[in-house]
């Protein structure tokens, strides 16, 4: 465990408790990317650079600005003084505890983790290139079909129908 | 503590934060938000299992980590889709007040 | 290659060792990233200072007037003049302004266009980070470019800079993808994402002719279509709605004064520079000479004389094309850039596979060629091009 790593934890975990727990939506998105970014340099670090990027491309580029989008859209201007959290906050927070400690008890306890010793080993684009044309075509052609799907889907979903032609 | 161990605990860690955010905020944009986390969470065991795991030459811990970004940027697209349609018919974002089925 | 043209060409390299090499071995790799990032910096600020002198003279000359002509020698000291008044300016935030956003913005919009240069060989041996994804990190340093714009226009609580920052952010997707999938042809064709092998795989010359992608028939029209999304994506003219002034007075920053304008007028041309710069990596052979005879002249002269070249075209757009409309600017990107990128793919897989020769160029030609003047056509049905009647202006 290194600085480094130490450093980068630190802020993808800040950032997204930011992200979960800020009043401002926007300040909540903004937040995300941060802890996103944080993410992406956590690969870079593990040596899956083509991840890494790909990470920052679509998360920072994408979904952030596309959350940030609808936040534009929706959110009325007068600023609300109740709670941002559900009424079964309380419930919500002691399941999500109990999956932490449930998660962080199965990986201290098991013997595989300490076993292992690390290679240098890295990534590079053109072995993902081959493994996607040949290994993996099959799933790559069923996600573009995904993507396709899911891109008219948006579309239908979101498109404001005009009044009396509907 | 080895490396896995940590890398292992941080993505524990932002799964529990998405998974509680997921469940109690009461914006319908922060809980997709949280599910993106807990999917990120998996995108990074993916890939620090693929590290230090007994076969990196074979890409599978980054091929999956590939596939599930693409899936979330496909989740995200048509889940903010059905907050700003459901925005459209009872004008809130807010989880709390979706309470009717009618349109 | 002559050993003192080969030394005038890596003398940059050398000088970077020699101080490098002054320090113990444990800092000298620090040292070289240092030195790499001083020497961007310095040079790309000082090209940003020059081209405002340039385009302000330059616009001035095709509107038939003068420019800036009084600081200096015809003005050409004028950024000093411009910085010297940025700096000292008051520096306003608006009271109901998210104040730490608001300062955040401009700095990350620099840092990211900044970044971008990590990856551009500006000469030969002349590059920061030669990753193995380069060009990928340059597409992904760039979308934090929308998020800063988008933070400059939220924040500062002002309808016209939100609409702007709507409107850049709109456009800059839109272009990311034409933008994106016109750069693919040059990595199928180089096989490679790393920009400097993509400029290695075009230095080699048929007779005097050089291998650059741009001369063939798939890069020529994806260097056209790199250019237009390119223009769009730095917000220059005639996509720069987002700033348009006689609409929504300087879109996304128009709350900020003083040194934070200059920032993001920095960041905004370095952002312009650096696509620029992408655009001459994998389409005009980097840092190659033209022709075979003139590879004497050092590697980073090359660079920066297209560059330069480059930034002069932009120019030159700027003074002479008028605006868009916003409906017009997104019909363009989806029913003309984006069918037209992928039949560029198409027709650089084509060129791929046929054997080499005249029929080759001819079916890729035509493949290209078809598709456009059908879409223009299709673009420009139902519009009738007459004279205007101008309600208000007489």
């Amino acid at each position: 465990m290194t600085a480094t790593f130490l450093i980068l934890a630190a802020i993808t975990i800040a950032g997204t408790v930011a992200a979960m727990a800020m009043r401002n939506l926007v300040h909540c998105v903004l937040a995300l990317t941060l802890g996103f970014a944080g993410l992406a340099a956590l690969y870079l670090q593990l040596g899956a650079q083509f991840v890494g990027l790909t990470q920052v491309l679509v998360y920072v580029g994408a979904v952030a600005i596309l959350a940030v989008f609808v936040i534009m859209m929706t959110q009325k201007p007068a600023q609300t003084t109740e709670s941002i959290f559900s009424s079964f906050w309380l419930t919500g927070s002691l399941i999500a505890a109990l999956v932490f400690a449930v998660l962080g008890w199965a990986i201290y306890s098991s013997r595989l983790t300490s076993a292992i010793v690390s290679p240098h080993v890295e990534a590079a684009v053109r072995p993902i290139g081959d493994a996607l044309m040949h290994r993996f075509v099959l799933p790559l052609e069923i996600m573009g079909l995904l993507l396709t799907a899911a891109l008219i889907g948006a579309v239908v979903v979101a498109i404001q129908e005009k009044r009396g032609s509907a | 503590m080895s490396s896995l161990t940590s890398y292992l605990l941080v993505s524990a860690l932002i799964f529990s934060i998405g998974l509680a955010g997921a469940l109690t905020r009461r914006s319908a944009i922060l809980v997709l938000i949280g599910i993106e986390l807990m999917l990120n969470a998996a995108n990074l065991n993916f890939i620090a299992f693929w590290r230090y795991g007994p076969n990196p030459q074979a890409l599978t811990g980054v091929m999956f980590a590939i596939f599930s970004i693409g899936i979330a940027a496909a989740e995200a697209a048509v889940g903010l889709g059905i907050v700003l349609a459901v925005y459209r018919h009872s004008k809130t974002t807010e989880l709390d007040q979706m309470n009717s089925m009618k349109g | 290659m002559h050993s003192a043209i080969q030394q005038a060409d890596q003398i940059f390299v050398a000088l970077q060792h020699r101080v490098a090499g002054y320090l113990p071995v444990k800092f000298q790799s620090i040292a070289d990233v240092i030195l790499s990032v001083i020497a961007i910096v310095l040079v790309f600020a000082f090209l940003f200072a020059v081209t405002t002198v340039l385009e302000r003279k330059g616009l001035g000359r095709i509107q038939n007037r003068y420019g800036p002509n009084r600081v200096g020698p015809a003005g050409f000291f004028q950024p000093l003049a411009d910085g010297v008044k940025s700096l000292t300016k008051e520096d306003l935030v608006p009271r109901a302004a998210d104040q730490a956003v608001h300062f955040m913005a401009p700095v990350l919009l620099v840092i990211a266009a900044f970044l971008a240069y990590a990856v551009l060989p500006v000469g030969r041996n002349m590059v920061l980070a030669d990753l193995n994804a380069g060009v990928l990190f340059f597409f992904a340093v760039g979308t934090l470019v929308e998020l800063a714009v988008f933070m400059a226009g939220w924040s500062s609580r002002n309808k016209y800079s939100l609409l702007g920052a709507m409107r850049a952010i709109a456009q800059m997707i839109s272009y990311e993808v034409p933008l994106v999938l016109a750069s693919i042809v040059v990595i199928m064709a180089a096989g490679s994402l790393s920009t400097v092998s993509i400029v290695n795989m075009q230095t080699g010359y048929s007779g005097i002719w050089p291998h650059w992608f741009v001369l063939t028939p798939w890069g020529f029209a994806g260097f056209n279509l790199f250019m237009i999304a390119a223009t769009a994506e730095s917000n220059r003219s005639p996509f720069d709605l987002p700033e348009g002034e006689s609409e929504i007075i300087a879109g996304y920053y128009i709350e900020y004064s003083g040194f934070k304008f200059a920032l993001f007028f920095l960041g905004e041309y370095l952002g312009m520079f650096a696509t620029s710069g992408l655009a001459i990596t994998l389409f005009l052979g980097g840092w190659a000479a033209p022709f075979s005879f003139l590879t004497w002249i050092p590697s980073y002269l090359w660079f920066f004389a297209k560059l330069l070249l480059m930034i002069a075209i932009f120019i030159w757009i700027r003074g002479t094309l008028p605006r868009l409309r916003m409906d017009q600017l997104m019909n363009f990107a989806w029913q003309f850039m984006l069918p037209m990128t992928l039949i560029n793919v198409f027709a650089a897989g084509v060129w791929h596979f046929m054997p080499g020769g005249v029929i080759r160029w001819l079916v890729c030609a035509v493949l290209l060629i078809v598709p456009a003047v059908l879409l223009s056509r299709g673009l420009k049905q139902g519009k009738k091009f007459e004279a205007r009647t101008y309600r208000f202006a007489e």
